[in-house]
């Protein structure tokens, strides 16, 4: 069971924001939720992966970078070639 | 003969989020063929949205790689089309621009997530397009509107360029109104490429075959059971008849892995997408952070505000399934349930070259009908476990039930591609 | 031995960029350094979406040198996991590592430990991993406070190195590091020159205490200075009878203090799981193929045997590749012959006068410090002028002026020894007694400061070019006459 702390603990983790009417949607709907998955603590089986696909390498070898512009374009706000972040101190 | 394409369709069912407005195109298998792309590939210099409002106005500076393949043989990029925010429904409901409607029945959701690119199929607004399956993606909208929809086997098609919701699951495919338009297509868009380490040589040169004479085919009793609407089973069932008819042989099999099929299925997806979509914070592309604001609060309101709820829901689930303490009870559980069902697939295939049933438990959705997360996440039973196991799995319209069309599911071994191609287009052929 | 109440325990988190010619996951640059901001990124260091990494293979081969040449045990399968955090700097809000499955496990680095001698710090573990791109804080209070990001750092390929907690004070700590980058260089796999190009988190504890995290330090002395101001800390905390928190404190580099980390970031819950992306690796067998050059320990016993150095010079010869290939380049001509002295006025001059210029040792060439010792073993000129003609070197260089040779300036400076010339220090000596008569009293009543007073007097008026044997000598007899 998880709480409304819970999920705003998980909001607050993820980054996501949460919207006042939220918390108790999204706590009733996460029990629901969690209440399936609790299937898979009767999964039995060593979960050994056999992996075929391994060591799957590229050569040291440099490749054009975009330019600049293409860099920048999509970015809200640059200032002298950097883009621009909120603080974070 | 290189040149442009006349495009300017009236989309009264919402397909597209962007069109491109007679677009070029090139020389090759495909010249002048108009193909609708899934608005969850990187276009160069065409927005590509993921139907989410945290990328509007995002113009990737690179081409994902089938669509420099798709370049390559000459198709002309006809618009990106709509989908479930970042692939995350069965719906196309949650589209933060509006829902996709049904061709068939615009009371009735297209599917989803690729409901955009099945739409435009459906409509005849594109001969062709691509889609993206995660866990049913391609196949669910293929068989809400009628039309084929394959997802190839996990590595053959490069996800270079594909945002990712759950990279684990996912491949690029073909839909298509023939099963010969999808053959085409996936020959276009298969192959071994660099940039994606995950994907296998193993190109697709393949022209469709009717002759199924000998073939067995499994008949897994879950896809018949509980909670499959028993019209649309007796459809797959009449259509499973007509391949006998073929020469086909059916065996019954099972597989017992699936009761954790979804369970699995839903961690694994919620967990790599938490991860995925935590990039989408403002800073190199999208709506921008208030930078008057610290990087925490700026960040948040950016993504409460750019995300839609059922993508903030499935980044929370993943956050709190991944969060400290819990990798052990679902991740790790879930990674083991994952190797039980292609255990359980590997032994069906030992004893049957393909395996076939319903591709959706049900008929389209009424819009607005599948409003409860969990319900919602339950219609997908039936198409997860092809990609928790990564074998192809191709849907084909096999009838209608109530009125609207029905898929008929073909399942194949890993890398046996053409195989459940061969299947779909016998069973095609004989029905047309 | 320090004290056993208050005994230092010190492990490190050392990070160290590999010199591989791409990036660890994409092939742009990594030679970023000299060019604007934003300049060397792609779709996949800037974490666009779709874009996916492929791993360089040249990262995975440079990585197994480092573990094999400090005795670390590759594991038979490792792969890549995602840290999830968010940052500015962290294009995909993940940074691809290492978590449960490292590349190698185990092995040691012998150091001098405090007490003299060898000691081995064991080692935990070695794994791979992405940097993250460079964050510039700017802005003022009134005016606002924002962040600029250049992503040209995002996906340098780097290699942490963790120890096991088994140093015991800063200087060890310290000596670790150099023996640590001096080996990565011999490995041709690190270049320490670069800016950034190692950072280390350390934990310090005194036993029976929480430990601490100090992040943050970004350069080879930092280390110590970072842990000395943490144990001063620290042991003041436990004499006033406080208790010392489990905390992750910032190391700031210009006022040389640690600080306590906000407490968000005390709280790290990173959700690490496998990187879907990537494949595993098995590369336990490539072992095999690689072949480990000459290493610090091995080149410094080499060093003591064929040129005859002492422990000492031969250590910190040897603690740097490049001062290890500038002395061998010097003797070369002559190694029996040059040896002795090039290796004091390496160990003991030249390194001293480089540091007091900040000095890079890649300006000076091997040739003309072969040119200075010749003159010094010829003794054409005395250590003193040996000093002077060094510096002029050194600076001509560092002030990119041309390059005399060391006989140009001997004799553009007149610096070579008045040797056989023994009219001109008779007379300085005449000169010198007859205007120092007290030092001459002194002298007569057996003081000997007033002797080596005499000789600094002469040795200024020939302007060191004396030999001060023959100074002595000189100096010694004239006195003799002045007493009759």
């Amino acid at each position: 069971m998880v709480t409304e702390k819970d999920v705003l603990q998980i909001a607050e983790l993820a980054d996501v924001g949460i919207g006042d009417a939220e918390p108790g949607t999204f706590t009733h709907q996460f029990n629901a939720i969690l209440e399936y998955f609790d299937i898979l603590d009767r999964v039995e089986g060593s979960g050994q992966v056999a992996h075929e696909l391994i060591n799957v390498l590229r050569e040291d070898e440099v490749e054009p970078s975009l330019p600049q512009e293409d860099v920048l374009r999509n970015a809200p706000a640059t200032e002298d070639g950097f883009i621009k972040a909120p603080r974070v101190m | 003969m290189s040149g442009t394409i006349p495009f300017d369709p009236d989309d009264r069912y919402n397909a597209f989020l962007t069109t491109c407005k007679n677009p070029s195109h090139g020389n090759g298998k495909l010249a002048g063929v108009a193909v609708a792309v899934k608005d969850n590939i990187s276009t160069k210099n065409i927005e590509t949205t993921c139907a989410s409002k945290i990328l509007k106005g995002y113009v990737p500076p690179y081409d994902a790689h089938v669509i420099e393949l798709l370049r390559a043989e000459g198709a002309a990029i006809a618009g990106k089309t709509n989908m479930d925010e970042f692939g995350m429904g069965s719906t196309t409901e949650n589209s933060a621009f509006g829902p996709t409607l049904n061709p068939c029945d615009p009371s009735r959701v297209p599917g989803g997530s690729s409901g955009g690119s099945a739409a435009a199929v459906a409509a005849g607004m594109v001969q062709m397009a691509l889609g993206s399956d995660t866990g049913g993606s391609i196949r669910c909208p293929a068989s809400f509107c009628g039309i084929v929809g394959l997802k190839p086997s996990y590595g053959r098609v490069s996800r270079y360029g594909l945002i990712a919701y759950s990279n684990s699951l996912e491949q690029i495919g073909p839909l298509g109104k023939s099963v010969t338009d999808v053959s085409t297509l996936m020959s276009a868009i298969a192959g071994y490429d660099r940039h994606d380490t995950t994907s296998r040589d193993k190109p697709y040169t393949h022209t469709p075959d009717a002759d199924i004479k000998g073939l067995k085919i499994g008949i897994p009793q879950e896809y018949f059971g509980a909670g499959v609407d028993p019209a649309v089973a007796a459809v797959v069932r009449k259509a499973i008849g007509r391949l006998e008819e073929l020469g086909a042989v059916t065996v019954p099999c099972s597989i017992p892995s699936m009761e954790y099929a979804l369970a699995a299925y839903y961690v694994t997806t919620t967990c790599e997408a938490s991860s995925n979509l935590a990039r989408f914070d403002g800073v190199r592309y999208g709506p921008a952070p208030d930078t008057n604001k610290s990087w925490h609060d700026a960040y948040t309101e950016v993504r409460a505000a750019g995300f839609g709820a059922e993508v903030r829901r499935r980044i929370m689930l993943g956050t709190f399934a991944l969060s400290s303490g819990y990798y052990g009870k679902y991740y790790a559980k879930a990674q083991i349930a994952r190797e039980n069902v292609r255990a359980d697939f590997n032994r069906i295939f030992s004893g049957a070259d393909v395996i076939a049933g319903p591709t959706m438990p049900t008929v389209a959705f009424r819009l607005k009908e599948k409003s409860d997360p969990l319900s919602m996440y339950l219609a997908d039973i039936l198409t997860v476990p092809a990609n928790l196991a990564g074998i192809p799995a191709i849907s084909v319209p096999c009838g209608t039930a109530h009125g609207l069309p029905v898929g008929l599911q073909i399942m194949g071994r890993m890398f046996e591609d053409e195989r459940v191609v061969d299947v779909a287009y016998a069973y095609e052929q004989a029905v047309n | 031995m320090a004290d056993e109440e208050t005994q230092v325990i010190v492990g490190l988190e050392v990070h160290c960029q590999l010199d591989t010619k791409s990036k660890l996951f994409c092939g742009c640059s990594t030679d970023y350094r000299v060019d604007g901001p934003n300049t060397h990124v792609c779709p996949i260091c800037l974490g666009l979406p779709g874009a996916m990494p492929a791993l360089n293979k040249r990262a995975i081969e440079y990585a197994m040198k480092v573990a094999k040449a400090l005795n670390c045990e590759i594991l038979n399968e490792s792969e890549f996991s995602r840290k999830n955090y968010f940052y500015p700097d962290l294009d995909k809000a993940y940074q691809i590592t290492q978590y449960d499955k490292p590349l190698a496990e185990g092995g040691y680095l012998e150091i001098e430990s405090d007490e003299g001698g060898e000691k081995k710090v064991r080692l935990t573990r070695i794994h791979v991993e992405e940097d993250p791109g460079r964050l510039v804080h700017m802005g003022n209070v009134e005016r606002g406070k924002y962040s600029l990001v250049d992503y040209n750092r995002a996906g340098i390929p780097l290699i942490e190195i963790v120890s096991e907690p088994d140093m015991r004070s800063p200087k060890e700590a310290r000596k670790f590091l150099n023996k640590l980058r001096a080996t990565l260089e011999y490995l041709s796999v690190f270049d320490s020159e670069k800016e950034g190009s190692l950072r280390v988190d350390a934990n310090i504890s005194i036993k029976g205490n929480e430990r601490v995290e100090v992040k943050n330090i970004t350069s080879y002395k930092g280390v110590e200075k970072a842990l000395t101001f943490e144990m001063t800390r620290q042991k003041n905390l436990i004499r006033r009878g406080q208790k010392i928190a489990r905390e992750t404190r910032h190391y700031l580099e210009a006022r040389g203090v640690t600080q306590s980390a906000r407490s968000k970031e005390q709280e790290h819950d990173y959700r690490y799981f496998p990187e879907p992306d990537l494949r595993p690796l098995r590369v336990k067998s490539w072992l095999d193929g690689i072949d480990l050059p000459e290493l610090p320990d091995a080149r410094r016993e080499r060093f003591m045997k064929e040129y005859g150095c002492s422990l000492s010079h031969a250590r910190t010869l040897t603690g740097d590749l490049r001062l290890a290939n500038f002395f061998e380049s010097v003797v070369a001509p002559d190694k029996a012959g040059l040896s002795p002295l090039a290796a004091t006025w390496i160990a003991d001059t030249l390194i001293g006068e480089l540091n007091y210029r900040d000095m890079s040792l890649d300006r000076f060439e091997p040739a003309a410090m072969t040119g200075l010792i010749l003159l010094l073993k010829a003794e054409t000129i005395t250590d003193k002028s040996g000093v002077e003609v060094l510096r002029v070197m050194l600076d001509e260089r560092l002030k990119n002026e041309p390059a005399e040779t060391p006989d140009a300036i001997v004799k553009r400076l007149n610096l070579a020894k008045t040797a056989g010339d023994t009219g001109a220090i008779t007379t300085a000596i005449e000169e010198a007694i007859n205007e120092n008569p007290k030092a001459l009293a002194d002298y007569r009543n057996g003081g000997s400061k007033a002797l080596n007073f005499l000789v600094g007097q002469v040795m200024k008026k020939t302007r060191g070019k004396a030999d001060p044997g023959e100074l002595n000598r000189l100096l010694i007899e004239a006195l003799k006459k002045r007493e009759v």
